[in-house]
Order: structure tokens, then C-alpha cells, then sequence
């Protein structure tokens, strides 16, 4: 009797509104929609208007922010705008902060396609600044720009070790990575000042926190009189290199499963210990390169102040870019001038914090754009379900 | 009591009242995920609640109007998140991790021009009558200011609501099963929309004990990682308000400890005992999870947590 009251429950579902309540999971609200998803005008929807009307709105109630507190938006607008893209300069130090936001972008995107939220980039980061700093210490001046692989290889085994830590404690006890990778954030950050304040402080640097000033051999070769750096270059090859494992191999068709259904890839007999524990190697040695980056190219020795925060704002950049590499690429850009322009703030009496407000609004306005175009997307698709699946639904 | 230059009776209290703020936090954070939703914007949470509390104490002169700033400026922004992901249902964890970049973002903007000034009044320590005078036990717990003796009565409070009342199991049902509590008659979505809410309030009340009671003064990023640590103690205390206060006492210990060590001249690099509280709280969490595997014991986390829950019919 009880079954064939719970057919006539589906198939008259609006008679009876308790009886056939099972939690659909929507199917991307795990993770970000991505290209792949969706037809013509939805894909189009999803994969561009949506971020770029995030982008609009989240820009706009920020200005109302700043209207409500007493500044021009106008004004505060057309100065970010100016110290990001305005001249050919102000684009040159944009890409200067693209950099280390495209290798620590893709290191989140490596992460969170196994569905592994890797908010430690920015630990890596500095585990990699670290590791380059000191082989630069040791070997700038007997290697020259020999010592340059050897840091970038430390850099990145830096990174890749501060990553494997939370990844054996995910992989083998089912230890959070979230808190475990921020736990870690706060730990690498102050060994690093332990460093320079202590066995690394330079002697002749006026008791000023932070290490010699590595030999010009080590640096990282610049383009023309711009500050864009080498970095550039790893970030474009990194991207490259990404995608082609993610979308190219057995690997990366594998990570796809498992991000999709651990269960699934259990059963399809797929290492999943194992790709959680490469997938955050190769993320913490990303976020690493980055580090390395950054104390090579940029400021030629290990200081405070070497992040602004580089390894957050990648979490926001692999999510607007719905993990494509090439999106990754050119959110990075925006956001580098995004964070190029906290810098312009401080001149006219606005918090640095003002640019970590925009980003939060921004990623608000990209989620809720998600969720509404994914409706209108799923809404049509729920309606196949039902009038297909209805008839064929086996009541346990 | 000294033991290597540190006064223990000294440190005990400090432990307290270190500890309160993660108390708060974790409480707030833990009623949030019983209804079955992520909050990774506790650190969010926590400044936006500091921030809205020094700056209604400021002006008001009233310490009571900085704590319900702080309750409504937590509620407020916890709102934001329980609109996103119940309503919107977009993820969790990210909607989280918005909303900390946003209290984080906003505070440091609005914040600005209050660095540097003093609050005009913070809680003091009361003393309770006879009690404070035992020795030892007296001046750790009976000399503690009024939110601290607020946050232990409302561990007992939550714990008496969540497992022994009607409420407290409708609340439990939501982030367990809710198909079989919607079947029931109670509402998901309203549910989940009133314990985000009052988490975010609790929360806020957390950051606040930061500029009213710890440190009479703003100062960006005043939670400095108070809030995640929050996290790690929710899972830490296995969702338990009652364990949450051992958690939050064991970090307020180890912060203390690291205070009085650099404060007895200890050799050690400061650099390191600062790490102490953040290494406890993964060593706490490696404990825990370590001891869930060996056990084979299920996780106690609500097991919708992080779903989306929507009605079939209703579609």
C-alpha cells in the first residue's frame, strides 16, 4: 500500500508536499561552474557576463560604501584606475603583482579540482620565498646565475613540502585541510620573521628586519626598464603546463573523477590517497615558484611585507576564472592591478585593507551570479527529471 | 605560585580570560554548523563585531550598547551569509570565505580612524563576594569580568538547549537529516536562517570582547587569526559547547603561557612562542581526528553540513 501512495506522491507532487522530500544536490554547487557546463547562451552567460557583472556591482556597492563614508567614488575609482592601468608604467607594476597572483591562482586551481581547499598558497608562498632566500644566501656568490634553477628547484620544494604536510594529515587521518593549511600559514609567516629578525638579519642592514641584498647575479633578468621580472614567463609556462595535465592526461581525468565523486573514484580504482598527495605537491610547489619569484625578481632579498596577501586573493581568481588556466591568467591581471592600486590608496588616507573590502564584494557578486544563472540553467533541467524519471522511480 | 619565573595563578586567569573570545566564537560557529551550515567568516565575524563594539562604546559611553552593537553587527553579517548559501544555496565554504575577506576588508576601511583611541570604558574584573577570596582558585575564577562569567553561563545554557530540549533537537534534526525534519513539519530554511543569525550575534559578541575587555583599542586585524582557530576548536569539541569550553581554555592557556614566558625574558625566540597556539590547534585537531581513526567512531559533524538542501516538490 505504501508504494503505490508514494508513486501517486510523485506523480502528483503538489498534493502532497511531505512525502517526497529527498535533498537534490545541485549538481556544480560544489564547485564553481565551469566552461564545460551548460549550452550557447548559458555557457556564454556563465563564463562571461556573469563575472564581468560581478565585477560592475561588486565595484558599485563598494562606491556606495564610499560615498556613505564620506569619499568620492569617483574620485577613488579614477585614482585605482589610474595607478593600474593608467600608463604604460602603472600596467608594467600591474603585471609585476600578476605575477605571483598567476602561479598561486593556478596553485589553488590545482587544489580545488580535486575539491581540496588549499588555503595555504599563501604559506607556500613564503615556505618558497624562504627556500630561495636561502640557497640565495649560500650560493649567490659562488654559483652566479647558476644558483637561479637551484632556487627556483628550492623554491618549489619549499612550497611542495609546506603543502605535503596537510596533505598527509588529509589524506591519512581526514584532518581539515582548511584549518590545518591556515594553521600552517601563521607558522611559516612567523618563522620567516623569526629569520630575518634573527640568523638572517644583514648585519650591515641598519638592525632593519631583513636579509643582505642578494648577488645582481641571482636576479631574475627584467624586460626592458620595467620591474616585470622572469616570473612572467614561469607563470605563462606554469599555466600551460597546468592545463595540459588537467585537461590532457590520465591524471587530470582522474583528479576531474575524483573532484566530482570521491566515491566514484574509489570505485573506478583510482589512487585517491595518492593524487591527494600530488595534487597539493604540485600546488605547494606553484605557490612556491611564486615565493621564489618574488624574493628574485622583485626585492632581491627576504623582508617583511613580502605577501600582501597574494595566496587569499589567488582563492578568489581560481573561483572567477571557474578554474581555466587562461581565465586564471587574465583575472590575475585585473587583480593585479587590483592590488597594485592598495598601494595608491595609502597616498590618499584609504586603508590598504580598503582593496581586501572589493575583492569580498566582488566575490559575493560572482557567487550569487552563479547561483542565478545555475538556476535558471538547472530549473530547465529539473523539468526533464521529472517528467522522465517520475514513471521509473523505484520507491525503497 | 611560581614555576620558572611565571605566576601560575596569574597565567590560569590570563588563560580565562584569553580564552573567552575563542569561547564566544566557537559557540557561535558551533550553533551555525548544528543547523548544517559551513561558517568559515568567523574571523570575519569576530572584526566586524570588535569593530562595531569599540566604535558604539566610543560614542555612547556605554559599554552595554558596544555589546549589542556587537550582537547586531555579527547577526547583520552573518544574515548576509545565511542569504547566500540557503537562500542562493551557492557554496559554503566559498560564501565563508567572502564573507572573512569582507568583514576583514571593511573593518580595515571603516577602522582607519580609530587607531590609536581609547575606548572610554572597558569591563572590569568583579569580584564575587567570599568566592574571590579562596586562595588559588579565588582570584582564577571569581575575579573575572562580567563577559567572561557571560560566555561559561552561556556554554551551559547551549548545551542544556541543543541536547535537552525539544528546540535543541529540531535544531539537531536540520543539520542531520533535513528531508526527515522538513517531513516533520519544521522549517529548513527557517531554521537555518535563526541559528546563522544568532551564531553570527554570538560571534560578534567574541570580537568584541577583544576592544572591550582584553584591549581597550582597535587595531586592523585585532582578531589575528582568532576566528579560524575558532573553527579548528569546533571540530576539536566534536560540535559539544561543553568540550568548546576546554578547547577554548587549552588555546587561552597556551596564549597565556607564551605571554608570560616573553614577559619572564624567556631565551626562546618570541617568534616561536607565537607559533605555540596556532601548532596546538592543529596538533588538537591531528588528536582528535587520530583518535576518530583508531576508534573507527563516525565523524560528529552534522552530516548535511555544506549540503544544499532543496525540496524536491517545490521545483
Amino acid at each position: 500500500m505504501k508504494h503505490i501512495n508514494e508513486i501517486e506522491n510523485v506523480l502528483t507532487p503538489e498534493t502532497k508536499p511531505t512525502s517526497t522530500l529527498t535533498p537534490i544536490e545541485i549538481p556544480s554547487n560544489l564547485k564553481p561552474t565551469t566552461f564545460k557546463e551548460g549550452f550557447g547562451w548559458q555557457r556564454l552567460g556563465i563564463g562571461l557576463i556573469t563575472p564581468i557583472l560581478s565585477l560592475v556591482l561588486g565595484f558599485s556597492v563598494v562606491g556606495v560604501v564610499l560615498a556613505l563614508t564620506g569619499n568620492n567614488p569617483f574620485f577613488v575609482y579614477g585614482e585605482m584606475y589610474g595607478s593600474a592601468f593608467g600608463d604604460g608604467n602603472a600596467f608594467a607594476d600591474t603585471l609585476v603583482q600578476a605575477i605571483p597572483l598567476i602561479l598561486t591562482g593556478l596553485a589553488v586551481v590545482v587544489a580545488f579540482s580535486v575539491r581540496l581547499w588549499n588555503i595555504g598558497a599563501e604559506g607556500q608562498f613564503f615556505a618558497g620565498a624562504i627556500a630561495a632566500t636561502g640557497t640565495a644566501l649560500l650560493f649567490d656568490k659562488s654559483l652566479g646565475s647558476l644558483a637561479i634553477p637551484l632556487m627556483m628547484l628550492a623554491g618549489m620544494a619549499g612550497g611542495a613540502i609546506w603543502a605535503l604536510i596537510p596533505a598527509l594529515l588529509r589524506a591519512f587521518l581526514n584532518v581539515n585541510e582548511i584549518i590545518s593549511t591556515l594553521m600552517l600559514n601563521y607558522v611559516i609567516t612567523l618563522f620567516a620573521e623569526y629569520l630575518i629578525y634573527g640568523p638572517w638579519r644583514d648585519p650591515q642592514g641598519f638592525n632593519f628586519p631583513l636579509t643582505r641584498t642578494f648577488d645582481e647575479a641571482v636576479w631574475l633578468p627584467t624586460f626592458g626598464t620595467t620591474n616585470v621580472h622572469l616570473g612572467l614567463v614561469f607563470g605563462i609556462v606554469a599555466a600551460i603546463v597546468v592545463g595540459v595535465l588537467l585537461a590532457r592526461t590520465v591524471w587530470g581525468y582522474e583528479l576531474k573523477v575524483m573532484g566530482d565523486s570521491l566515491t566514484a573514484a574509489r570505485y573506478a580504482g583510482i589512487n585517491v590517497i595518492r593524487n591527494i598527495l600530488l595534487a597539493m605537491l604540485l600546488s605547494g610547489a606553484l605557490a612556491g615558484l611564486a615565493g621564489m619569484g618574488q624574493v628574485a625578481g622583485i626585492d632581491h632579498k627576504l623582508q617583511q611585507g613580502v605577501s600582501p596577501g597574494y595566496g587569499f586573493t589567488a582563492i578568489i581568481i581560481a573561483w572567477l576564472a571557474r578554474l581555466n588556466v587562461i581565465g586564471v591568467i587574465i583575472v590575475a591581471i585585473l587583480f593585479g592591478g587590483l592590488v597594485n592600486s592598495g598601494y595608491a590608496m595609502k597616498t590618499i588616507g584609504i586603508s590598504s585593507g580598503f582593496v581586501t573590502l572589493v575583492q569580498g564584494a566582488i566575490l559575493f557578486f560572482v557567487l550569487a551570479g552563479e547561483a542565478i544563472s545555475r538556476r535558471l540553467y538547472y530549473h530547465q533541467d529539473l523539468k526533464k527529471i521529472l517528467s522522465s524519471a517520475v514513471v521509473g522511480r523505484v520507491p525503497e | 605560585m611560581h614555576l620558572f619565573g611565571i605566576d601560575i595563578v596569574l597565567l590560569l586567569a590570563t588563560t580565562i580570560a584569553a580564552g573567552t573570545p575563542v569561547l564566544l566564537a566557537t559557540l557561535g560557529g558551533i550553533l551555525c554548523e548544528l543547523s548544517g551550515v559551513i561558517n568559515l567568516g568567523l574571523e570575519g565575524l569576530m572584526l566586524v563585531g570588535a569593530l562595531a563594539g569599540f566604535t558604539a562604546t566610543n560614542a555612547s559611553g556605554n559599554l552595554w550598547v558596544g555589546v549589542f552593537a556587537a550582537l547586531l553587527a555579527g547577526a547583520a553579517l552573518a544574515l548576509v551569509h545565511v542569504f547566500f548559501t540557503v537562500t542562493l544555496q551557492v557554496n559554503q565554504v566559498v560564501s565563508g570565505l567572502a564573507l572573512t575577506l569582507l568583514g576583514t576588508g571593511l573593518t580595515a576601511y571603516l577602522g582607519r580612524p580609530f587607531i590609536g583611541v581609547r575606548t572610554p570604558d572597558t569591563f572590569q574584573p568583579i569580584l564575587i563576594p567570599a568566592l574571590s577570596d579562596i586562595p588559588i582558585l579565588g582570584p582564577i575564577l571569581f575575579k573575572q569580568d562580567l563577559l567572561v562569567y557571560l560566555s561559561i553561563s552561556l556554554t551551559l545554557i547551549l548545551y542544556f538547549y541543543i541536547y535537552k530540549t525539544r528546540l535543541g533537537l529540531q535544531l539537531r534534526a536540520v543539520g542531520e537529516n533535513p528531508a526527515t525534519a522538513d517531513s516533520m513539519g519544521i522549517s529548513v530554511v527557517g531554521t537555518r536562517y535563526l541559528y546563522v543569525i544568532a551564531g553570527g550575534a554570538v560571534v560578534g559578541l567574541g570580537g568584541a570582547y577583544l576592544t572591550l575587555a582584553s584591549n581597550p583599542s582597535w587595531l586592523e586585524n585585532i582578531s589575528a587569526g582568532k576566528g579560524w582557530v575558532a573553527i579548528a576548536l569546533i571540530i576539536f569539541a566534536g560540535w559539544n559547547p561543553l568540550r568548546a569550553l576546554i578547547g577554548a581554555y587549552l588555546f587561552g592557556g597556551v596564549e597565556g603561557f607564551q605571554f608570560s614566558l616573553q614577559a619572564a625574558g624567556s631565551d626562546i625566540p618570541s617568534f616561536f612562542l607565537k607559533m605555540l597556539p596556532y601548532l596546538l590547534t592543529l596538533a588538537a585537531l591531528i588528536a582528535v581526528e587520530w583518535k576518530r581513526k583508531v576508534t573507527a567512531k563516525p565523524t560528529p559533524a552534522p552530516s548535511a553540513l555544506g549540503l544544499p538542501y532543496l525540496r524536491r516538490d517545490k521545483n
